[in-house]
């Protein structure tokens, strides 16, 4: 480690760079949180007061808010668990010595450079339209009624899509850990008896627990704020079934002019988004220790 | 039990074939040990007997059973890898019941069999840790308690000792030797080291190109090699070679003298020469000469012989010590 010299003279040299982040961030927090105390409505310009937490109130007991909290929970855990087990199978695949590696695996990638909103557009329109979608003129083929995915299933198939985009980077990720391997562990625990799936347990996953802690963080810290995809298919509906906590945010202020109750949303995102980062700070602790 | 054969047993990696065709006998209970320059196919040849490489023709037999397509573990052999391969985030317990466990053991005869080796080995007051916490000659202990726990055949190591410092080496070499005694299993021990392959073998195999040069215990390569390259490669300091006139003397293409094996003098003697550098180990002195004819070699003087850089000197090979090779290199 480094010396207590060494340590002064580093906290010196970033103190600019951590002071200047921090200004970028107080400023809108705070800007924020002094509207979320305001009753302040863009239709109504100039009535501007101080209304303590009634935003707060109103943000917290409408039946929309727990709901989109739940979604927005659905969708970080679906995305993950969609993401990380299909990552690890993928990467194992990819592993494997095939001709035409090179092309397999950039094919692989393809999704993570699509735009979110081309990407959920494509996916309405081409796959899941129940008229013109691939999904339904395959159900149409074996006769069977056509699934109108984004009206039925909506936060499912949206979990779907973002997860479609997630799945190449928690690929990659994985892929890179996997061929850090070292290939005498391998053949040592052959020697030692272990098939194929004790190999995987035993030898496999545990390499792989870092590299899934830090695609699960990664992710998490952007499914929280999924936005684009919701906006461009569902637009949070039918009714809140979609709705999740920015997009709920965005309806409060854009649709509804209301900036102070939804400052008041922001500031209650900004707590729910800290609470889940204590909690992947705990479990990196354990794991990267 | 534990003999083993190979017969013909050949292996190309594409279109290079890196071991043409070798045939081999290992007895039960023998140490031998793989000798040969880097990139020669020791590596190569174990793995084959272990079955981490397919064999692209020929046989082996283990306890007179055909195992040439068997997988690894229904060979009972037991693996030392160079780096170790320990599984690092099981703790020294569990990396060395590993086998059993994948064997189904029950737990208390798990435990009673890691205890047993951990004592062997002296790894009792480490069984808890990880093997990032552990020194190399730790690790090193590890990975043959691990071995040895599964009762194997036969043990194979490759270069398990060229990660550790000298010191360490000498103190494993050792104890590899102890154990061999203690468990009387056969082991295979592949090394580029030839001071190892001389005090640990029964049996020396020495390869080049993939191909078995010799086969023979320690004192038989050095008392009777087979061909020039053998020579040149067992012993240490290398043998010195001498072609021309000398070597035409003596009915020979080439001759070899082992630097042991020349009487030093000052005053006369049979080759002249003038000293260049000279090691003195207290023990030993080494003289690395120049000869008249332009020749360089080495003479070892045992004790401390005084004489500096720039001295002329005689040396005289020993009765009955000079090695004689023909064109191809073979001994005559
Ligand atoms: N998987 C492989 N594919 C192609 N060639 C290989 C492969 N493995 C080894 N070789 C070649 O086979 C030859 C023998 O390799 P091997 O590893 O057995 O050498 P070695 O005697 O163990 O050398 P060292 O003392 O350096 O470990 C080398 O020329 C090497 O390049
Ligand atoms: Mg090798």
């Amino acid at each position: 480690m480094a010396t207590k010299h060494q340590k002064t003279l580093a906290r010196f040299m970033v103190a600019p760079s951590v002071l200047l982040l921090l200004g970028w961030m107080i400023v809108p927090l705070a800007i924020t949180l002094w509207f979320s105390f305001q009753s302040y409505n863009l239709l109504s310009p100039g009535m501007e007061r101080f209304i303590g937490l009634t935003n707060y109130k109103y943000f917290l007991s409408d039946p929309a808010f727990w709901q989109a909290m739940a979604n927005t929970l659905m969708i970080v855990g679906g995305v993950l668990a969609i993401t990380v087990i299909g990552g690890v199978v993928l990467a194992l695949l990819l592993d494997q010595p095939i001709r035409g590696q090179g092309i397999v695996r950039i094919l692989m990638i393809a999704p993570f450079f699509i735009m979110p909103t081309v990407s959920a557009l494509v996916w309405k329109n081409m796959f899941m339209n129940p008229v013109n979608g691939l999904f339904a003129w395959l159900a149409k083929a074996v006769g069977a009624q056509p699934i109108d995915f984004l009206a039925q299933y909506p936060l499912m198939s949206i979990i779907l899509i973002v997860a479609w985009q997630w799945l190449p980077f928690a690929t990659l990720i994985l892929l890179t850990a996997l061929q850090s391997l070292d290939s005498e562990q391998m053949e040592a625990a052959e020697m030692d008896g272990a098939g194929a799936w004790a190999k995987f347990t035993h030898l496999v996953l545990p390499h792989l627990s870092r590299a899934i802690t830090v695609v699960i963080l990664i992710e998490t810290i952007f499914l929280l704020s999924v936005f684009a995809e919701i906006l461009v298919t569902t637009n949070g509906g039918p009714g809140y079934a979609s709705t999740n906590l920015t997009y709920l945010v965005y309806s409060q202020a854009l649709l509804q002019y209301d900036v102070g109750g939804a400052s008041a949303g922001g500031i209650v995102a900004v707590i729910l988004a800290n609470i889940v980062a204590i909690f992947l700070m705990r479990m990196i602790g354990k794991t990267l220790e | 039990m534990g003999s083993i054969t190979l017969k013909q047993v050949r292996k190309a990696f594409g279109e290079v074939e890196v071991i043409p065709g070798v045939d081999l006998d290992i007895n039960d209970g023998e140490f031998v040990v793989f000798v040969g320059p880097s990139g020669c196919g020791k590596s190569t040849l174990l793995r084959l007997i272990a079955g981490l490489e397919d064999v692209s023709s020929g046989t082996i037999l283990i306890d007179g059973q055909d195992m040439t397509e068997a997988a690894p573990v229904k060979r009972k052999l037991a693996m030392v890898f160079q780096s170790y391969a320990l599984y690092p985030h099981m703790s020294v317990r569990k990396n060395i019941a590993f086998p059993l466990k994948m064997a189904g053991m029950p737990a208390d005869e798990q435990a009673r069999r890691v205890g047993h080796a951990a004592g062997i080995l002296n790894l009792t007051d480490y069984l808890d840790r990880k093997p990032g916490q552990l020194s190399g000659g730790q690790r090193q202990r590890v990975a043959i308690g691990r071995a040895i726990v599964r009762e194997p055949v036969a043990f194979l190591f490759d270069e398990p000792l060229s990660n550790l410092d000298a010191a360490l080496r000498v103190n494993m070499r050792v104890e590899i030797s102890e154990l061999h005694k203690k468990l009387a299993t056969t082991m295979i021990y592949v090394t580029h080291d030839q001071v190892e392959a001389m005090t640990m073998a029964d049996k020396i195999v020495v390869l080049r190109a993939g191909r078995v040069e010799q086969v023979g215990s320690p004192l038989d390569l050095y008392r009777r090699p087979a061909n020039r390259f053998v020579a040149g490669f067992i012993g240490s300091p290398n043998m010195n070679f001498l072609e021309g006139e000398a070597a035409a003397k003596l009915n020979a293409h080439a001759i070899g003298v082992r630097p042991e094996h020349f009487q030093l003098s000052t005053t006369d003697g049979m080759l002249a020469g003038t000293v260049g550098v000279a090691e003195h180990l207290g023990s030993d002195t080494f003289l690395h000469v120049t000869l008249d004819g332009g020749t360089h070699v080495v003479a070892r003087a045992s004790g401390e012989f005084p004489v500096d850089h720039g001295d002329r000197i005689w040396l005289t090979p020993a009765e009955g010590r000079i090695y004689r090779f023909d064109q191809q290199g073979l001994a005559l």
